[in-house]
């Protein structure tokens, strides 16, 4: 393999990371910016999204069973998330740490209860056919490249969903709504709009988008109990330094963590780059404490 | 003559500990001297989660580094000079690392046990406070270092023993740690440096610098426009809650005897948090009381039924956040508001105001 090969492939393997941690972040972020709430059982959505298109690709077969698949993860994820939002969360409101420990307790529970009833060890779930190949390259400057079709996948599917968050925030009522709750909750609530509706969907939405990219990790690796666990400590760090006011700022720190990890690793081991990621972090709030790009206010609310 | 009897209850509770080697049997004690050395830890979290409003999910690594420390010192206490530990055979490395060798000297790994753990929490603790970095980051910030510790004690395993941690250790300062009577005199040490801890910490939150930081919790802005700085103080609790770990790691490993990345990691660290909050997050004897109640009934149950360790668990977190956030030391207070939910007293409320 060429020098410049072995460069576009981490390229590559970097932004497919990255696509994934952005399909979790956006979630978080926009929970967080928008509720002041710290979900800690995220991770556990995506589990849920694993496990339903493992039971998906089990009922339906054939080409369509990818469809069913996402479609599965994201409805139910979903759901679960709504029902996490009215029975906690909303309890908790105004409390960011508190809802934290409270939905680790729950993240606690979804773990082992996915351990009961799937076993520890992973379950796998098959890729259709034509999503089995991949793109190489055996000629010229790229030989020796290879990008699977499910990562190409996985990447235009988060775009898809970055491009639909994007026209439901900018275009719809809800998204109105959405806009004005974020920038100013009780004059929006002043002004007659349903807050606690708002808050339900956007969480909603969010587990839901989490669920997406737990089907579409099943067909990378096995889900297993605690597949949650691995992705979510870096989607924290991707909120961190994307900041709360945009998606705009998410996808580009979702990618950026991508690359970093990535790049990092071509030269050392998987855990130094994880511990450079994380000095890079440190060292990037000392230069923008709140993120790349953030809400401007002069408010004085503490978070 | 309330501050009296408080004084005597907490006398009469230390001589009942105090005579613990007499009346438990020798597994019952280890495990009561262990959870005893968590207790230190969780005087550090109560300092800076309840007292200053800092929630850390990575104490496990403050910890870890104070108990690491101390291993490596047991390590090489016996071994013979020149001779290294057998994994770093197993590993294929020549000779031992100069800075496992420095901890050699005990007075020098005595000394890294508390000043380790502190710095490396102070500088922490500055980096993220200095540049008005929010809480909730600091939490999440924190939880990503204790997983990057856990998994970097994992893959450099010819220096840390990787995934099997340190374990055998035979001597300290020429005693056999295994020996009944070195047993005991472990446990009333850790009895003693806790019993050392509580009366420090609640002396520093009866100053002004306590006051502060209650000040701090309850609105960082206003602290500051009065003129104090609140990283300073953060960073200052951070710190002292980072030595506290430090020499709660170093004691829980005399009476375990092994430390593992496992026991550092992100989910050691949160139920370091759960204990906490369950006995009662701003009350120092809350908080003792709370770890060992957390650790013996973790005990009991992942004994019985491992599996529902987890459930049980989870719900803790939720109950304890939700329904008793001042934990079990406020029980009565719970009582108190049931009650006015119950009958509906409107002269609370009319007190209190709406918002209240």
């Amino acid at each position: 393999m060429g020098q410049l090969a072995i460069i576009a492939g981490q390229l590559f393997n970097g932004i497919s990371v990255g696509s994934i941690l952005l399909l979790i972040a956006l979630g978080l972020a926009l929970s967080f910016g928008l509720m002041n709430v710290i979900n800690m059982a995220h991770g556990e959505m995506l589990m849920v999204g694993g496990y339903l298109s493992y039971l998906a690709c089990k009922i339906v077969h054939g080409p369509m069973s990818l469809l069913f698949a996402f479609l599965f993860a994201f409805i139910g994820a979903a759901l679960l998330g709504g029902l996490l939002e009215i029975t906690v969360i909303r309890w908790l409101y105004g409390r960011p740490l508190d809802t934290l420990l409270a939905t680790w307790g729950v993240s606690l529970i979804l773990q082992q209860g996915a351990r009961s009833l799937f076993g520890p060890i992973g379950v796998e779930v098959v890729a259709p056919s034509w999503l089995a190949g991949a793109v190489s390259f055996d000629h010229g400057a790229f030989a020796g490249l290879s990008m699977p079709y499910i990562r190409i996948f996985i990447i235009v599917l988060t775009l898809v969903v970055l491009v639909l968050l994007v026209l439901f925030i900018a275009r719809t009522r809800w998204g109105l709504y959405l806009r004005a709750v974020h920038q100013d909750r009780e004059m929006a609530q002043a002004l007659g709009v349903n807050t606690k509706l708002v808050d339900l969907l956007v969480f909603s939405v969010g587990a839901g988008v989490a669920g997406l990219a737990g089907a579409a990790l099943a067909f990378i690796a096995p889900v297993t109990p605690t597949v949650g666990q691995k992705y979510i400590v870096y989607a924290f760090l991707v909120v961190i330094v994307g900041g709360l006011g945009s998606l705009f700022g998410t996808t580009i720190a979702a990618v950026s963590v991508g690359l970093v990890s990535s790049s990092v690793q071509m030269f050392t081991s998987v855990s130094l780059a994880d511990v450079f990621l994380l000095i890079l972090v440190i060292v990037f709030i000392q230069f923008r404490p709140r993120g790349i790009i953030y809400a401007r206010s002069r408010n004085m609310k503490e978070v | 003559m309330n501050k009296w009897i408080t004084i005597a209850i907490d006398a009469a509770l230390l001589l009942v500990f105090a005579l613990a080697p007499y009346y438990l049997s020798s597994y019952h004690l280890s495990l009561l001297g262990r959870f005893l050395a968590m207790a230190i830890l969780s005087l550090g979290i109560s300092i800076t989660w309840g007292r200053t409003g800092i929630l850390s999910l990575g104490q496990g690594v403050f910890w870890g580094l104070g108990a690491y420390i101390l291993a490596m010192h047991l390590k090489l206490a016996a071994l013979t000079p020149g001779d290294m530990p057998d994994f770093m055979m197993w590993s294929g490395l020549e000779q031992l690392p100069a800075w496992w060798n420095v901890f050699r000297n005990p007075f020098v790994a005595l000394g890294g046990v508390i000043v380790l753990p502190t710095v490396t929490a102070g500088a922490i603790a500055w980096l993220v406070f200095n540049r008005r970095v929010s809480g909730v980051y600091f939490a999440l910030l924190t939880q990503a270092l204790a997983l990057v510790f856990s998994t970097l004690l994992i893959s450099e395993q010819a220096y840390t023993g990787g995934f099997n941690g340190l374990t055998d250790f035979n001597t300290i300062l020429g005693n056999e740690i295994i020996e009944p009577s070195f047993q005991r005199a472990i446990y009333w040490i850790t009895l003693a440096v806790l019993a050392l801890a509580f009366v420090l910490c609640s002396w520093l939150l009866d100053t002004g610098f306590g006051k502060v930081l209650v000040a701090i919790r309850d609105g960082e802005s206003r602290a500051r426009f009065l003129g104090y700085s609140p990283a300073a103080y953060k960073t200052l609790a951070f710190a002292l809650a980072g030595s506290l770990a430090g020499v709660s790691g170093a004691l829980y490993i005399l009476h375990a005897g092994v430390i593992s990345p496992a026991m550092v990691g992100v989910v050691p660290s949160i139920e370091m948090v759960i204990a906490v909050a369950v006995g009662g997050r701003s009350s120092l004897m809350g908080v003792v009381l709370g770890t060992l109640l957390v650790n013996f009934g973790k005990d009991t149950i992942s004994s019985a039924i491992p599996e529902l360790w987890q459930f049980v668990v989870g719900a803790l977190f939720i109950l304890v956040v939700t329904a008793l956030p001042k934990g079990l030391v406020s029980v009565s207070g719970l009582m108190l508001r049931l009650k006015s939910i119950v009958f509906k007293s409107s002269a609370h409320q009319a007190l209190e105001g709406p918002n209240a």
